[in-house]
């Protein structure tokens, strides 16, 4: 298949590409067993858009049976499988991508915090409910302009996972959209517990939109991500849905950032702790 | 015997989606291609939803039809692009949806990147045909489904997202 010569071709590229500038970003790859032993700019930059979904699709499931009503469990759950289901997509292009012979199951259980590549908006415990969705949200707005101008890029399987999980961010969006309005323009309670959640939220929010030596080197295997432009996107989404929940947009704080170079918060490590214990106890288990 | 793209095809048209088992994957729109050479048949299915925990079981599903049916190999590979729609779903098989109690999906949206408020027509009751219903959520019981509610006969119901 085309697809099959594509592959061979981006891993001989991506090979080469273990440069100086790679290293310099990511000096922790030097590697221990269980450490990360990649630094190719292809597969770190996949490693992000497949951590991010990774992460708060596992933040998203600790809902599961915790929901406020029956149908926001069963939403929250759903939303959770499509991010997990997203990050399988692009963890498996990831581990192509590497050819070291890890598939997406390897790369969710068997890295430690410092290898994983998420920006650290989503590793943040899930606070209340009003926490959580916005932070949906915040995430979702972005990645919804993320994926579609992924879902046009240079990189034909990159394209496509991007071009599906498009589809899913969209009513993602709609959703976690309709639930800042909803407690925003709710009740006292309500508006003032998710106003604090915006903004201890907002810090974290600079780091998606950060431009490193991986974007730059990634431009030559045809993906282009405009930041700035992503940003300005970004922006009237979130605003006007922050308009519409009477909420008002914090002041630009000093921005938190190191997920993407796996200096993460120590929510990681506990975050981790859960979702591998089973893959770890039990190595090579199949259900 | 399967000797050609056809039988395979016809084979494929007895497995049914195994979380609404009135319509085959055929019908769902999710097997892109299949081939046969000696014996050896080679399918191409896309997913539907990218965490459908159905999908493995629709492989699985899918091999041992196909063997069953005389095959003397099957390889089951995925495709993410182009992505899987609903608008795929032919006249049929809605209409198999919604005697089985599932309204069937509308048109997918078209193009743009977000819509942040709905403006949709309501979606008929497949129990009783009111348009009187309302929309109850977004997610359901699987990936594919919204919940809505008919406010002539009162039965909750199951709609087939569009997407």
């Amino acid at each position: 298949m085309a697809d099959h010569t594509e592959v061979e071709e981006v891993h001989e590229d991506s090979a080469a590409d273990v440069t100086s500038a790679a290293l310099e970003v990511a000096p922790y790859n030097v590697a221990g067993s269980r450490g990360p032993r990649f630094g190719a700019p292809l597969v770190e930059y996949v490693l992000r858009l497949g951590d991010d979904r990774l992460v708060l699709g596992h933040r998203l499931s600790e809902w599961c049976g915790h929901g406020p009503i029956l149908e926001e469990d069963i939403a929250v759950a759903n939303l959770a499988l499509d991010l997990v289901g997203q990050a399988t997509m692009f963890l498996g292009l990831a581990g192509e991508l590497e050819g070291a012979g890890r598939d997406a199951d390897a790369l969710a259980f068997f890295r430690d915090g410092t290898a994983y590549r998420n920006a650290l908006l989503v590793e943040l415990p899930r606070g209340d409910f009003g926490f959580t969705m916005m932070r949906q949200f915040l995430f979702d707005a972005f990645s919804v302009v993320q994926l579609d101008a992924l879902a046009s890029c240079g990189h034909a399987q990159l394209a496509a996972i991007a071009a599906k999980s498009l589809k899913e961010a969209k009513y993602h969006v709609r959703h976690s959209g309709e639930w800042v309005v909803r407690l925003g323009d709710g009740t006292e309670e309500s508006h003032a517990r998710i106003s604090r959640s915006l903004a201890e939220l907002w810090r974290y929010t600079g780091e998606l939109f950060e431009r490193d030596v991986i974007d730059d080197a990634v431009e030559a295997h045809g993906i282009v991500f405009d930041h700035e432009a992503a940003r300005a996107r970004w922006e009237a989404i979130v605003h006007d849905v922050l308009q519409r929940a009477t909420l008002e947009v914090p002041a630009p704080p000093i921005m938190a950032s190191g997920g993407r170079r796996g200096r993460h918060t120590e929510h990681i490590g506990h975050l981790l702790s859960t979702m591998q214990s089973v893959a770890r106890a039990h190595p090579g288990a199949t259900w | 015997m399967l000797a050609a793209r056809d039988d395979v095809m016809a084979v494929l048209g007895t497995v049914m989606d195994p979380e609404v088992p009135v319509i085959s994957v055929v019908e769902l729109g999710i097997i892109r291609d299949a081939e046969v050479h000696d014996g050896v048949v080679s399918v191409t299915v896309t997913p539907t939803y990218s965490g459908c925990p159905a999908m493995r079981e629709i492989e699985d599903d899918i091999r041992s039809a196909l063997l069953a049916a005389g095959a003397r190999d099957v390889q089951v590979q995925m495709v993410f692009a182009p992505a899987w729609t609903t608008d795929w779903i032919g006249p049929e098989a809605r209409e198999k949806l919604r005697a089985y109690g599932i309204a069937p999906p509308g048109r997918a949206e078209q193009g743009g990147l977000i819509t942040l408020t709905r403006r949709r027509a309501p979606v008929a009751c497949p129990f009783c045909g009111s348009s009187d219903t309302r929309l109850q959520s977004e997610f359901g019981s699987t990936a594919c489904k919204a919940i809505h509610s008919c406010n002539s006969c009162k039965q909750p119901f199951d709609e087939f997202k569009a997407i």
